[in-house]
C-alpha cells in the first residue's frame, strides 16, 4: 500500500504539466469540457425539433383527496392547446398505472384519488410552454379532501386512513418488514455487555435537487413505429426496457437518448410520470413533445432521499471494545414504493450499518410504510441507503465515546477491522473485499493536526468558545452488482462494453453507463489508453444512446468504475490479446516471445524490433493474410458481471465553530482522506469528493424537505430548501491512500458517493462535540441555527 | 410587441409576447441554449447573463426589458477557437463537472475579474454566492478564477514588455 498526501491547494505551476502523461492513468484535463465551457453542451431542454410542442402537468394541491370530477373543456379551448389528457384518458389506453423500480405501481395520472401534494392529475400539450401553463389554470378539478397521513408513526396506527386503496385487499399502510443479522445472538451479547448506549437518530427527508431538473422530449414516428426519447436519465437502457413493458412499444423500436445531463445524484434513476406523459403526448398529437419540469415540481414530486427514523443501540466493554450494534428503523417510503434498489434489497445496502468495526453480533429490524408524501427514497448519492447506515454507526459510536469519556479517534482505532482480516465477512453477511483502515485514519489525523486541534479546543472551552472536532470513518459498498444476487425488475446488474479500433489506430468505446458530470468521456478513454496504449485523445467515448451502446444498467450507486470500468479494461485486454497474435505474425516470432510495453509489442530481448498498436490496427483491416483462422478487424465486446461489490473507505475530520450568541455553525476546516483503490484520474476523484462533502454540509446543516400537518411540502423552492453556496463551505483538504480491490481488473473502487456518505456524520459529530459543555451527546440534522439554539437550551426536538 | 436586442454583438429584432422571459428569449427565440434555466426564484444563477455589462439573472428579467440593451452570454466569451482566460481557468482547474451551472458561473466570474483583476478567495466566494453548483464544492471554481487572474496578469505583463521593446 502506498500512502501519499495530495496537496489540497494545487500549485499554479502544476497546471503547466497537465497533459504530459498522454497515455493511461493520472491527472488529465477533461475531454467533455470543450463543449460545456462554450455553452455548446446539449441538455434535454436544448433539444429543438421541427413542430415540437410543449407539455405542462397539472398537479394536486392536496396531499390526500378523492377526485370527484375533472372538467377540461375550457383548457381544450385555450389558445395553442393541442391536447388535454387526464387519468381517465390513460385508463382507456391501459396506461393509468406503471410499475415502479420496487415492483409497486405508481399512477401515471391519478384516476381515483391523489396521494401526495404535487401528484400528476392531468397534462396539457400546447404550441409553446407559456400556453401550456396558461391552460393548466383552466382545468377544473373537484376534490373531496381526505385526512392525510404525514407522520410514519401515525401511518401504522390501526385507525390511520388507508393510502393505497388501489391495492386489492390492502387494509393498512405497511410496505414491508425487513430484517438482517442474528437477533438472538445480538441480544445475548447485549445482555452480557458492560455498557449499552441507546439513541434515537433521525435522517430527515432531503432532495438531490440537481441543477438541471427532469424532463424529456418524445418523438414518436407513427410510420416506422419508432419512439425516440431524449430524457434526463442515468439509466437509458433500463428505461428503454421498462418503456417497452409499460407502453407496449417493441424494445427495438425505442431509442432512449440521454444527452448531457445536468447532475443526477440519483434523482434521475426512476421513470417519472412526466416522461410517460411526453410519450403519450407525442403519440396523441403526432408531433415531438417536450416536458421540462420547473424547480418546484422537481422538489415536490421527484425522488427524495432518506427519511429514516432509527433507534440505535451499541454494546461495548468498559475499555471501549465494541461488541454489537442493533437498530430498529421506521422508513417513510411516501405514497408509492418507488425505491430504486436491487429487488432482493428492499432497504438497499443498509445492512452495512456495522461500519468499519469488528463486531461480535449485529441485528436490524425495519418497517417501511406508506405516507401521503412523494415517492422515492434511494437517491442523493446514497449508495443504496449506505448514507443512512454510515450516519447511524458513526453517530452511535460517537455517543459511545461520549459515555465512555474516550477520544472518538481512539475508540475507532481500537475497533477497526484489521488489514489481515480481509476479505472480511460482516455479521450481516457483507464480504468487504479489501481495506487497511488505520493508515487512512492516521493520515487524516496527521493532516488535521488532531492533537493540536484538541489542545486548541480545550483552550477555547476554557474561554467559553464553542469549537468542535468531528470524525467519521466509513466503509462503502459500491458497484452493484453480482447478478446472482442483484437485479432491478429482473434486469441483472451487469454492464456491456464494446471497443472498436479503426484502421488508423483511433478507437471508439461504447458504454452502457452514462455520465451526469463524472467525466466518463475522459476516464474511460484513460482506461482504454492504459490497457492498449492508444492516447486518450484518439479514443471516442460513446454513451447515453441505446441505439449505439450495449445494454447495461447505468450510472448510480457509484457503479460506473466498479462495473463498467472493469468492462472497459477487460474489453481492451481482449483486443490486446488479438493484437498480440497479429504482432507475432508481423514480427515472425511466436506469441510467447512477444513483450508488451504500453502502445507497442516487441520481440523479447530485441526491443528495437517492434510494432505499434496503430501498425497492428492497419494490418488487422488491411491487405495481406492474418494468422490462420483469424477474422479481420480489431474489436471486441464484453458483458461484465462483477463477482462482488467494491468497498472503498475513508476517514473524515471536520472542525466547526459555533457562535454561542447566534448558534450559527461555521465549518472551518474539513479534511477528507479517501481510499478508492487504484486512482484513474486524481483530478476527477478530487472533484467527486469535493462535491460530496458539499452535499454533506447541506444535509448536516441546511437541507430538509419538511411538511406541515396538511401535507403541504415546505421545501418547494430553493428559497425554502437551502443548498450550500460557496460561503457555507470551506476550502476542502483532501488526501488519499490506495488499497486496490482484489477482484477488479484494475483494482479500482467507486468514489462518486463516498463523500456524501461519509461527511454528514463528521459534521454532526463536530457540532455535538462543540456543544459538549452543554451536556449534549446528540442533536438531529439539519443543525440550523434555530435547532442548535434549542439544543443549547436543552430543548432539542427531532425534526420529524 | 417588437423588441430589438443586441446579443454578443449581433442585433436581433423579434416579435415577442410581453411576458416572455429573457432566458426563454435567448434559448427558444434565438436558439442560444448556452444560458440555462434552473430554479424560477433567482436562487441558482445558472441563467446569469450580462445586460449592459452587468450580470443579471435572466429568469427574472423580461425580454422586453432587454430592448435597446447589449446582452452578453456564454456564447460570447470565447474569441473563435481561443477560450477566454476564465474558460481556460475552469478547464485547467476542473471548475466544472456536469457543466449546467457553468455558463452562469463563467459570466459572473468574468465580471468579477473585469472589476477586480486580483481577487482573494473570499472575494471570489462572495462574488459567486448568488449561484449554486451541486458538483464541484466550489474550491475548484475558486482555483479556476485564481488561475485566470494569474494568467491574465502574466499576459498583460508580457504585452507591456513587448510594447516597451
Amino acid at each position: 500500500m502506498t500512502t501519499v498526501q495530495e496537496p489540497s491547494q494545487v500549485k499554479l505551476t502544476e497546471f503547466e504539466d497537465n497533459d504530459q502523461k498522454p497515455v493511461g492513468f493520472g491527472r488529465m484535463l477533461r475531454k467533455e469540457d470543450a463543449r460545456l465551457l462554450r455553452g455548446r453542451g446539449r441538455f434535454v431542454d436544448d433539444v429543438q425539433l421541427p413542430g415540437m410542442l410543449h407539455l405542462a402537468i397539472l398537479r394536486s394541491p392536496f396531499a390526500h383527496a378523492n377526485i370527484v370530477s375533472i372538467d377540461t373543456s375550457a383548457a381544450e379551448a385555450s389558445p395553442g392547446v393541442k391536447a388535454v389528457v387526464t387519468g381517465e384518458t390513460l385508463k382507456g389506453l391501459g396506461l393509468a398505472w406503471m410499475p415502479t423500480l420496487s415492483n409497486d405501481v405508481q399512477a401515471v395520472l391519478a384516476t381515483d384519488k391523489v396521494r401526495f401534494q404535487g401528484q400528476e392529475v392531468a397534462f396539457v400539450v400546447a404550441e409553446d410552454r407559456y400556453q401550456a401553463r396558461d391552460a393548466l389554470e383552466l382545468i377544473d378539478v373537484e376534490y373531496d379532501v381526505l385526512d392525510p397521513v404525514i407522520d410514519v408513526r401515525r401511518a401504522l396506527e390501526p385507525d390511520a386512513p388507508i393510502i393505497r386503496t388501489d391495492l386489492e385487499g390492502k387494509n393498512d399502510n405497511h410496505v414491508f418488514d425487513w430484517e438482517t443479522g442474528d437477533e438472538e445472538e445480538t441480544n445475548r451479547v447485549f445482555a452480557e455487555a458492560d455498557v449499552i448506549v441507546k439513541e434515537d437518530i433521525v435522517y430527515p427527508r432531503v432532495h438531490p435537487a440537481p441543477m438541471e431538473t427532469c424532463g424529456s422530449v418524445a418523438d414518436f414516428d407513427p410510420v416506422e413505429g419508432k419512439l425516440r426519447l431524449w430524457s434526463t436519465t442515468q439509466a437509458p437502457h433500463a428505461h428503454r426496457t421498462l418503456y417497452a413493458i409499460v407502453a407496449g412499444i417493441p424494445e427495438h423500436k425505442i431509442q432512449v437518448i440521454a444527452p448531457d445531463i445536468g447532475g443526477g445524484f440519483g434523482n434521475k434513476v426512476p421513470i417519472y410520470p412526466g416522461y410517460v406523459h411526453s410519450i403519450v403526448g407525442s403519440i396523441v398529437t403526432g408531433k415531438p413533445v417536450k416536458w421540462m419540469e420547473d424547480r418546484s415540481e422537481n422538489l415536490i414530486s421527484t425522488g427524495f432521499a432518506r427519511d429514516y427514523i432509527m433507534r440505535a443501540e451499541i454494546a461495548a466493554t468498559r475499555e471501549g471494545k465494541i461488541l454489537a450494534i442493533r437498530t430498529n428503523v421506521l422508513a417513510d417510503h411516501g405514497a408509492f414504493n418507488g425505491t430504486a434498489a436491487p429487488v432482493k434489497y428492499p432497504a438497499g445496502f443498509f445492512g452495512v450499518f456495522t461500519g468499519s468495526y469488528d463486531l461480535q453480533a449485529a441485528h436490524c429490524k425495519m418497517t417501511a410504510v406508506y405516507t401521503n408524501k412523494a415517492p422515492g427514497g434511494v437517491a442523493y448519492a446514497c449508495s443504496f441507503r449506505i448514507t443512512e447506515a454510515v450516519y447511524l454507526v458513526e453517530r452511535i459510536v460517537d455517543v459511545l465515546a461520549y459515555e465512555l469519556q474516550m477520544d472518538p479517534a481512539e475508540l475507532r482505532l481500537k475497533n477497526f477491522i484489521q488489514k489481515d482480516q480481509f476479505p472480511y465477512t460482516t455479521k450481516t453477511g457483507w464480504v468487504y473485499d479489501s481495506g487497511d483502515y488505520e493508515p487512512t485514519m492516521r493520515l487524516a489525523m496527521e493532516m488535521a493536526g488532531y492533537d493540536e486541534l484538541r489542545k486548541e479546543q480545550a483552550e477555547k472551552r476554557a474561554r467559553g468558545e464553542l469549537m468542535g472536532i468531528g470524525i467519521s470513518f466509513f466503509t462503502e459498498a459500491v458497484g452493484a452488482g453480482p447478478r446472482k444476487d442483484m437485479d432491478i425488475l429482473g434486469l441483472g446488474m451487469a454492464d456491456g462494453c464494446e471497443l472498436r479500433v479503426h484502421p488508423t489506430g483511433k478507437a471508439v468505446v461504447r458504454l452502457s453507463v452514462k455520465t451526469q458530470g463524472q467525466g466518463h468521456e475522459t476516464t474511460f478513454a484513460q482506461i482504454i489508453a492504459e490497457e492498449l496504449g492508444i492516447p486518450p485523445a484518439d479514443i471516442d467515448v460513446v454513451h447515453g444512446d441505446t441505439d449505439n451502446t450495449p445494454f447495461g444498467l447505468g450510472t448510480y450507486g457509484s457503479r460506473s468504475t466498479p462495473v463498467s470500468g472493469a468492462a472497459a479494461a477487460l474489453v481492451a485486454r481482449k483486443v490486446r490479446d488479438k493484437a498480440k497474435l497479429i504482432a507475432s505474425a508481423m514480427l515472425e516470432v511466436s506469441v510467447a516471445d512477444i513483450d508488451w510495453v504500453k502502445g507497442s509489442f516487441s520481440v523479447k530481448g530485441d526491443p528495437g524490433k517492434s510494432v505499434t498498436i496503430q501498425d497492428i490496427a492497419m494490418r488487422a483491416h488491411g491487405a495481406g493474410d492474418l494468422p490462420d483462422g483469424m477474422e479481420g478487424g480489431l474489436e471486441a465486446q464484453i458483458c461484465y458481471n462483477p463477482s462482488n461489490l467494491t468497498y472503498p473507505h475513508g476517514a473524515y475530520i471536520c472542525v466547526v465553530d459555533v457562535d454561542p450568541g447566534t448558534a450559527e455553525v461555521k465549518v472551518r476546516r474539513f479534511i477528507a482522506v479517501d481510499d478508492c483503490g487504484t486512482r484513474i484520474n486524481p483530478m476527477i476523484i478530487e472533484g467527486q469528493v469535493h462535491g460530496g462533502l458539499t452535499d454533506g454540509v447541506g444535509m448536516a446543516l441546511m437541507e430538509m424537505i419538511s411538511f406541515d400537518e396538511d401535507g403541504n411540502c415546505l421545501g418547494a423552492s430553493l428559497m425554502d430548501y437551502l443548498i450550500p453556496t460557496a460561503l457555507e463551505v470551506p476550502d476542502w483538504e483532501t488526501g488519499y491512500t490506495v488499497t486496490p480491490s482484489p477482484h477488479h481488473p484494475i483494482g479500482a473502487k467507486g468514489v462518486g458517493e463516498s463523500a456524501t456518505v461519509g461527511s454528514p456524520p463528521a459534521i454532526v459529530n463536530a457540532v455535538v462535540d462543540a456543544l459538549k459543555p452543554y451536556g449534549i451527546r446528540h442533536a438531529d440534522m439539519p443543525l440550523t441555527p434555530s435547532r442548535v439554539w434549542d439544543a443549547m437550551r436543552g430543548q432539542a426536538t427531532p425534526p420529524i | 410587441m417588437q423588441v430589438t436586442v443586441t446579443v454578443n454583438g449581433v442585433e436581433y429584432t423579434k416579435e415577442i409576447e410581453g411576458r416572455l422571459l429573457l432566458v426563454h428569449f435567448l434559448r427558444d427565440t434565438l436558439g442560444l441554449t448556452g444560458t440555462h434555466w434552473g430554479c424560477d426564484t433567482s436562487n441558482c444563477g445558472t441563467c446569469v447573463v450580462w445586460m449592459d455589462g452587468e450580470p443579471v439573472k435572466s429568469c427574472t428579467v423580461l425580454a422586453a426589458m432587454a430592448g435597446g440593451r447589449e446582452v452578453r452570454t456564454v456564447e460570447g466569451l470565447a474569441n473563435g477557437a481561443e477560450l477566454d482566460p476564465i474558460q481556460e481557468g475552469f478547464r485547467q482547474c476542473h471548475g466544472l463537472q456536469c457543466g449546467f451551472c457553468t455558463p452562469g458561473m463563467l459570466m459572473t466570474c468574468r465580471h468579477l475579474l473585469d472589476k477586480n483583476p486580483d481577487p482573494t478567495e473570499g472575494e471570489i466566494r462572495e462574488a459567486i454566492s448568488g449561484q449554486i453548483c451541486r458538483c464541484t464544492g466550489y474550491s475548484s471554481i475558486v482555483r479556476s478564477v485564481r488561475w485566470a487572474a494569474v494568467h491574465e496578469a502574466e499576459a498583460a505583463e508580457t504585452k507591456e514588455e513587448a510594447v516597451a521593446q
